[in-house]
């Protein structure tokens, strides 16, 4: 989230398109009803389901799954026609202005530097001109057809409400009137939220759904303002922590990179990330990268990282594909080419796209370790269960260990809420049994294998032998000290760069904050951009002050937030070019004729002139981007792209199928379905009463929402002879479900492209272990196949077909 | 950090207050040191009351856990409720937060590591020493058989393949940058988290 949980009471209009709040971020959307109730803000809610949040809105639209774009791009362009601009905004704070190379253009679909072989873009088009003095080029007055504006504004024209309506079959007065709605945000005195989840993560061009509410949002000016922002509803309660922290395959904590091959030693691996702003006077926070960089090689490694190695550069892998995301390395293990798997409180067979695909990898890897509180499926996934697991168990020779773990009333630490607050927790009560810590187990198994490398020596060995464990009792490092660790410290005395003589942190201590970071080895810091959040003015985490002076939900002394304790990003840009707030009656921060201060920490260097440094600091640009360059693998603008599988053809461009840069594997093409063999849309989603599937251990929610069903229209059941309650097969190109059919007007048959689209909604909280009824899942259903740049699977749009099931009903 | 323990003694003294005050009024003045022996303690006199927040959803709503010692001497969670302080809930919790007392003490928690041989249809009992004997044993023998050094131009690469890690989604943060040192420091790059999906 931009803004915080607690900062949408000041919200004049909530959008909900892509989640449903009500239901499985239930308390976050308490906050929608205060700001209804106390400001008499509206809700707006698009689903292809009329969902428990669409029956608390003020208007509802459906929309046909994995369409997001056309809808949204469709509203970029009535705002363009219709004057709903905010132009201020626009003009000083965005890229309206920048011009952008001759040869960019868009056709058929298809940005310019399409290869088909390839299935990628040569994207040197999608750039900016640049001067002779290494700045852009730029056209304040927006005249210029080369003008980002204005093409944005020629990209956009297809989009009129006759097209939206064709492919998303969301009837054009109902996207007309949402528009309308919309459009009154434009007003620099009013603000509109965007609240979404995994309704828009999860298809084949989820990065790019999210890029079009937050261009739509730049173009109102509600980024960086209170009750405005771009508000991702993570999942589970530490998925932001964990990104943070960077347990990716490509990513170092703080949001820096893994290096690639192409980059053999450091300098080339700085080069690359010099970051040198684009406009003159632009603070181009990036350029800091080598601070970080050095610090988290200093805290990895110590004095193992020199100077004179390159900081341990060596140390770290070098990978030769984007990465191995959890997709490839299922398709690795598939082919027979891993060996040996750990998941940590994950539950892979029931989380990860085509379930029978990952029983079948899971049964080639040599050996298998689950740490859980848990029993999990993935344990459990040679265990036969008859129709709910039909394995052949004896076959199976994959050794499984699992090792028992604490769950969060037994530690201790600090989990990251969606809006970014690092929340601190204390043990309440003990492990069962012989349960331990994942910390616990994490550094036995380190030690033993360091053990190991000592005695016998064996690959690489300095990268496990120099890592950095001075930890009290090396077996069980402790919350309080990795928390410092992260947090960072100074080792040698780190003096102000301005003044020399000045001594800003003692050597041992622990830094204020990332601004004492330093590249020339002086300073450690685990994560960046979490320095400060256990200083030496304690844990932060855990501060517990409720106090809300400004009244507006700031919570400033309530645990600790990164950056720098900053609640709303990006929000220097909720003042204007004198730094006056936007918005008189919701001040967060104004320039105060010297100095930046307000009810917030300044997302800006606190004495930043505001005419001058512009308030996306992250950027080289110092503005924001509603044209994104080279930065996204499918495309400077989103333009629409179907699903994998569609019930229809791209409109613009009928020889496309899905994203055209999205990566399948060879072995996943096949097991593609067409809709004359699926002619139905399936989508799935939660329940206000299950969480994943770790409630279904729990009795009282096992007993609320006690067995697997599926949802669809009176329509489709009245077509298909299925009755209301009965039973249902659900089956897609790659496996089949047994359900009870629940038969509602919540779903209703949508016209697209001139023809009539079902769709099926799939919940996905059962399985086969726990106080539940055995059940299914839908990724016994879904393909395999990711967003083209993060590699977040299809669960949100895929076809199935359905047909009343023979034999007993399923309870 | 409990809460200050003095709303337990609080409670504890105001119910032999009560009694002892009621006792006195009823003209029994004399009895009151003898009926304090026998007023029985408040339930919550041994409960410990414990700020956390919920592991499921990412409102991260706060809530507040009773514990109390089982016959064993441990401490087990009797009750959970919502904080009536936390500025994000207010006390208040939704149907999966007010039933997390069932997943602390859920029948399927697992006790003791246990390991399934290859082609058994069975999980058998394994001691924690031989269970990560066993493992940190497969990881160097995979890493020593297939850790690559340098590619085919001679770079450097330092990685490893053919094992993977996937980290969890709700454990803290501590947790995390502690996985992320021994994945990290093993050249493991098949490594992904619960964001994913
Ligand atoms: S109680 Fe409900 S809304 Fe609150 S964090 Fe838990 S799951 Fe989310």
């Amino acid at each position: 989230m931009t803004n915080s949980w607690t900062d949408i009471k000041n919200t004049d209009l909530v959008i909900v398109m892509g989640g449903n709040a009500a239901e499985a971020h239930p308390c976050g959307f308490k906050w929608v009803t205060e700001a209804k109730h106390h400001r008499g803000a509206k809700l707006i809610v698009v689903d292809p389901r009329f969902t428990r949040t669409a029956s608390v809105s003020d208007y509802y639209a459906p929309i046909r799954p994995g369409t997001d774009i056309a809808f949204l791009m469709g509203l970029i362009r009535y705002m363009i026609e219709n004057d709903r601009v905010q132009w201020e905004y626009v003009k000083a704070f965005t890229n309206a202005s920048f011009l952008v190379k001759e040869e960019f253009g868009w056709s058929d679909g298809l940005f310019t530097g399409y290869d088909e072989e390839k299935r990628d873009y040569d994207k040197s088009s999608w750039d900016y001109q640049i001067g002779p003095d290494g700045y852009m080029l730029t056209d304040p007055t927006l005249q210029h057809p080369r003008c980002v504006w204005n093409l944005l504004k020629a990209h956009v024209d297809v989009y009129t409400p006759e097209m939206v309506e064709r492919i998303t079959g969301t009837p054009q007065d109902r996207f007309l009137k949402i528009a309308e709605m919309i459009g009154e945000c434009s007003s620099p005195t009013k603000t509109m939220t965007s609240m979404y989840a995994l309704g828009w993560t999860q298809h084949s061009k989820g990065a790019q759904n999210i890029r079009g509410m937050a261009m739509l949002q730049l173009i109102l000016g509600n980024i960086g303002v209170p009750g405005g922002g771009m508000n991702a509803l993570r999942g589970h309660s530490n998925i932001q922590g964990l990104t943070d922290l960077g347990l990716m395959s490509n990513l170092i904590p703080g949001y820096l990179n893994i290096p690639t091959e192409k980059e053999p030693d450091w300098a080339t691996y700085m080069k690359s990330r010099a970051f040198k702003p684009l406009l003159p006077g632009q603070t181009s926070y990036w350029q800091n990268y080598p601070k970080f960089m050095v610090s988290f090689m200093k805290s990895m490694w110590g004095e193992a990282a020199q100077k004179d190695n390159d900081w341990a550069y060596h140390y770290l892998p070098k990978l030769d594909v984007p990465a191995y995301d959890m997709l490839r390395m299922f398709e690795l293990m598939d082919q027979g080419r891993v060996n040996l798997y750990f998941c940590q409180g994950f539950n892979p067979l029931l989380a990860l796209a085509n379930r029978n695909k990952n029983t079948s990898a899971l049964s080639k890897l040599k050996m298998l370790v689950v740490m859980d509180p848990l029993e999990t499926e993935t344990a459990r996934f040679w265990e036969n269960h008859g129709a709910y697991n039909d394995v052949d168990t004896a076959s199976i020779q994959t050794e499984v260990i699992q090792l028992p773990t604490s769950c969060f009333a037994e530690d201790e630490g600090a989990l990251v809420n969606s809006g970014r607050w690092l929340q601190w927790h204390w043990k309440a009560s003990d492990m069962p049994g012989q349960a331990k810590y994942d910390t616990w187990i994490m550094a036995q198994i380190f030690l033993r294998v360091r053990e190991l490398y000592r005695k016998e020596g064996g690959a690489f060995p300095d990268p496990i032998l120099n890592l950095t464990w001075d930890y009290a009792d090396e077996h069980e490092p402790s919350p309080d000290e990795l928390a410092r660790e992260m947090n960072g410290r100074a080792l040698a005395d780190v003096y102000d760069l301005a003044d020399k003589t000045k001594l800003l942190t003692a050597a041992g201590r622990q830094v204020k904050s990332f601004a004492e970071l330093r590249d020339d080895g002086t300073t450690a810091s685990g994560c960046w951009i979490y320095s400060g959040s256990y200083n030496e003015d304690g844990n932060n985490m855990a501060r517990r002050d409720n106090s809300d002076p400004s009244g507006m939900g700031v919570y400033s002394n309530w645990t600790w937030s990164w950056p720098l304790n900053r609640r709303t990003l990006y929000n220097r840009a909720s003042a204007d070019l004198q730094g006056q707030p936007w918005d008189p009656s919701r001040p967060i921060i104004a320039w105060n004729g010297e100095r930046w201060e307000g009810n917030d920490i300044p997302d800006i260097s606190p004495t930043a002139k505001p005419g001058e440094v512009m308030p996306f600091i992250m950027n080289q640009e110092g503005v924001s981007r509603l044209f994104s360059r080279g930065m996204m693998r499918d495309g400077p603008f989103p333009t629409h792209m179907e699903p994998f599988e569609s019930p229809v053809q791209n409109v613009f461009n009928d020889r496309m199928r899905g994203n055209p840069v999205a990566r399948v594997f060879a072995s996943d093409v096949e097991k593609m379905g067409t809709s004359d063999e699926f002619p139905f849309v399936a989508t799935s989603y939660r329940l206000t009463e299950h969480f994943h599937y770790w409630t279904k251990h729990n009795k009282v929610n096992a007993t609320l929402q006690p067995e697997f069903f599926v949802e669809i229209s009176e329509q489709l059941a009245a077509e298909k002879g299925i009755e209301r309650g009965g039973r249902v097969r659900v089956w897609s190109k790659r496996g089949e479900v047994w359900a009870k059919a629940l038969v509602t007007k919540r779903i209703k048959p949508m016209i697209c492209d001139g023809k009539t689209v079902h769709v099926v909604g799939i919940p996905l909280h059962w399985g086969f272990v726990g106080a539940a009824k055995k059940g299914w899942g839908p990724n016994s259903l879904t393909p395999f196949v990711g967003d083209a740049n993060i590699e977040t699977p299809e669960f949100k749009a895929f076809l199935v077909n359905i047909e009343p099931a023979v034999g007993e009903a399923v309870s | 950090m409990n809460i200050d323990l003095s709303r337990r003694g609080f409670l504890k003294l105001a119910g032999a207050g009560v009694a002892a005050t009621s006792l006195g009024a009823m003209g029994f003045g004399k009895a009151e040191a003898a009926e304090l022996a026998h007023v029985r303690d408040f339930k919550l006199a041994q409960t410990t009351e414990t700020r956390n927040t919920c592991p499921y959803c990412s409102v991260a709503c706060g809530i507040i856990i009773y514990a109390r010692p089982d016959d064993t001497g441990a401490r087990r969670v009797v009750h959970i409720e919502g904080d009536a302080d936390h500025p994000t809930n207010r006390g208040t919790l939704c149907p999966k937060g007010a039933a997390l007392k069932d997943f602390v003490n859920a029948e399927t928690r697992l006790t003791e590591p246990m390991v399934r041989r290859p082609g058994s249809d069975r999980f058998e009992p394994i001691s924690w020493d031989e269970a990560l004997d066993r493992i940190a044993r497969a990881i160097k023998d995979d890493r020593d058989a297939n850790f690559l050094a340098t590619n085919e131009l001679g770079v450097p690469v330092n990685r490893w393949t053919t094992t993977g890690f996937l980290a969890a989604s709700a454990t803290t943060n501590e947790t995390a940058w502690l996985t992320y040192k021994v994945v990290r420091s093993m050249g493991i790059v098949g490594f992904d988290n619960q964001a994913r999906v």
